[in-house]
């Protein structure tokens, strides 16, 4: 379906020499390597999230992938076909939304883009209506479509290029940062948008996102890359399993100023009627500390947390240093 | 076909938009039109051709460059492909199965068919019914009109093969102003928007005929006032073929290998 393999790209960047004239004559550059050698597979139907800090190599993933960007090196196959060597014909087969960009036309109303789009994949016009309507249903695009792209807010227009990606049924969708700048709402809405294609669509999802509730909301499988190289790829939950080392208990007790003190836990935050204790699975386990805290103070609430996915990644890229 | 029609059919409404900017156009060119045959006239002085070239057949062109501007002007320029560029949104336009250069082309031609559209009609009309000295003189003849027609729409072509060339360069400079300034400097003069091709020197004439910018506007609104005779003016659209054929190659090319070295700005 998707194959890539030893994937590799390098960008020359012009390198300022010191003093005013230095680089009018001869120029310096710096080669900085976007890919090192990544290689990953996917399937029909799957939904990856590909996630890793600024810089690291994500958005040139999906550049190549849509046949945007020639990659130095390495292999490429996405339905069979390369992307950068039959560029017509394999766009055909995706879409893409650049969740900072926009790809629907300023200054004229949504439904002149949807239509020049029709036109442009030569879509019949029944299929274009039919997915045309079911896009409308279900991204509640009706009051939008006559409105100039310029007027929309940035939540509606996100939807719009969403609609806009997937006028011509893709069966690969690419979403680069999807729900960046957008409120709850709309995060949600297109969330939910996109788990309703994967599943009766059966399009497949390569969703980069900074926005960790995307991921657990979306990936069943992720891919983490950091300066340019694959450093896991597998499912969220056995990430959670391996990296999960604390988890969070708050507590609501009658008034007490006596310090708790519980083995294998730091209090992170203490009043006479509320604490915040991080317990450290290694050292002990949850049910003891319940145990231990009821033994201390008599509770009237209690709360256990599992540490955020941000943590994780946060202790993921620290592991790794990226 | 069909995609490269509705994208015509867009802009055209879409420079429809703007009539303001189309009335203020018109009122410069109208004011320039008059500068321009002031100062040649001035040249002229007493004498009625110089060079073959006559005073009704220099009023006559230059009626036909203010009215047909937006079809021989270099410096018309669509500010959002060179952002398309600038800001790496051009990675949309590639994910679309288009030709890039089809698509830019169509999208170039079409602005200047808008534009020229709203303002040719009135400025050819009040050209005619202006005081004897500055008015613009109907075609020689029929034939003449009719290549001239052919001459004009061929210039166009020309004229926008040309100016993908300065979209082209902004994949390496990343900014429009410089070869803009050149490409429209150096191609207007030579295209006689400055001076009239047929009052220029034989040596500086002699330069222009191997250039393609003539091709664009000179050699049209010569037909139309038959300063260029028929027979001579299917010898222009044999060339006026070969340039344009030329220069899409060349495009081409040069876009494709653009392409191959892109770099998306911007994430």
């Amino acid at each position: 379906m998707i194959e890539i393999e030893n994937l590799s790209k390098a960008f020359q960047v012009a390198k300022r020499k010191k003093g005013a004239f230095g680089s009018l004559f001869s120029r310096e550059y710096e080669t900085i390597h976007a890919l090192k050698d990544i290689s990953f597979k996917m399937d029909l139907g799957e939904i990856v999230g590909y996630i890793g800090p600024n810089g690291a190599g994500k958005s040139t993933t999906i550049k190549i992938m849509s046949g945007i960007l020639v990659p130095n090196t390495g292999k490429c196959e996405i339905m069979g076909i390369t992307p950068w060597k039959s560029r017509i014909d394999h766009v055909r087969n995706i879409g893409v939304v650049f969740g900072q960009r926009t790809q629907l036309w300023w200054d004229v109303p949504v439904i002149d883009s949807f239509n020049l789009l029709r036109d442009i994949y030569k879509l019949p016009e029944v299929d274009y209506k039919r997915t045309l309507d079911q896009l409308v249903t279900y991204l509640d695009l009706a009051p939008l479509l006559n409105t100039p792209v310029r007027q929309l807010s940035l939540g509606q227009r996100m939807r719009c290029e969403i609609a806009a990606a997937l006028i011509h049924s893709p069966k690969i969708l690419f979403l680069d940062e999807p729900t960046i700048g957008l409120d709850a709402v709309s995060k949600i809405a297109v969330r939910n948008f996109i788990k309703k294609i994967n599943a009766e669509n059966k399009v497949t999802v390569v969703l980069t996102t900074h926005d960790m509730s995307d991921i657990e909301a979306l990936a069943n499988r992720i891919i983490l890359i950091g300066k340019g190289e694959k450093l896991y790829d597998g499912d969220l939950e056995n990430l959670r399993g391996n990296f999960i080392s604390h988890k969070r208990v708050t507590v609501d007790y009658v008034e007490n100023t006596v310090p708790l003190d519980i083995f294998g836990c730091e209090v992170l935050q203490a009043s006479s009627e509320r604490a915040v204790l991080l317990v450290d699975l290694e050292k002990t386990n949850v049910p003891s500390v319940i145990h231990e805290l009821t033994n201390q103070k008599s509770i009237i609430d209690i709360s256990v947390d599992s540490q955020p996915i941000e943590e994780i990644i946060v202790n993921l890229y620290r592991e790794y240093q990226i | 076909m069909r995609v490269y029609m509705a994208l015509l059919k867009l802009r055209v409404y879409h420079g429809l938009q703007y009539r303001i900017a189309a009335l203020a156009g018109i009122a410069t060119q109208f004011f320039w039109g008059t500068i321009m045959i002031m100062v040649f006239l001035a040249f002229y002085g007493d004498s009625v051709s110089v060079g073959g070239f006559s005073t009704t057949q220099l009023v006559t062109y230059i009626w036909l460059q203010q009215a047909f501007l937006s079809f021989i002007v270099l410096w018309l320029r669509d500010t959002e492909l060179f952002e398309l560029i600038r800001t790496g949104n051009i990675a949309y336009e590639l994910c679309r199965p288009l030709n890039v250069y089809g698509f830019w082309y169509t999208k170039l031609i079409a602005t200047r068919i808008a534009n020229a559209m709203l303002r040719c009609m009135p400025i050819l009309v009040v050209a005619m019914f202006i005081p004897e000295k500055y008015r613009m003189s109907m075609p020689e003849s029929t034939e003449s009109f009719m290549l001239f027609i052919v001459t004009l729409i061929l210039g166009l072509a020309i004229n926008v093969a040309i100016s993908m060339f300065i979209y082209i360069s902004v994949f390496v400079t990343l900014s429009p102003m410089g070869s803009m300034l050149i490409f429209s400097v150096v191609g207007e003069f030579f295209a006689g928007l400055v001076i009239p091709i047929p009052l220029m020197p034989e040596w500086l004439r002699n330069i222009v005929m191997v250039l393609p910018f003539r091709y664009v506007g000179d050699l049209p609104f010569r037909v139309y006032s038959g300063n260029i005779p028929p027979s001579e003016a299917f010898l222009g659209i044999a060339i006026q073929i070969v340039w344009l054929t030329a220069l899409i190659l060349f495009g081409k090319k040069l876009m494709q290998s653009a392409l191959k070295h892109l770099v998306v700005q911007g994430g």
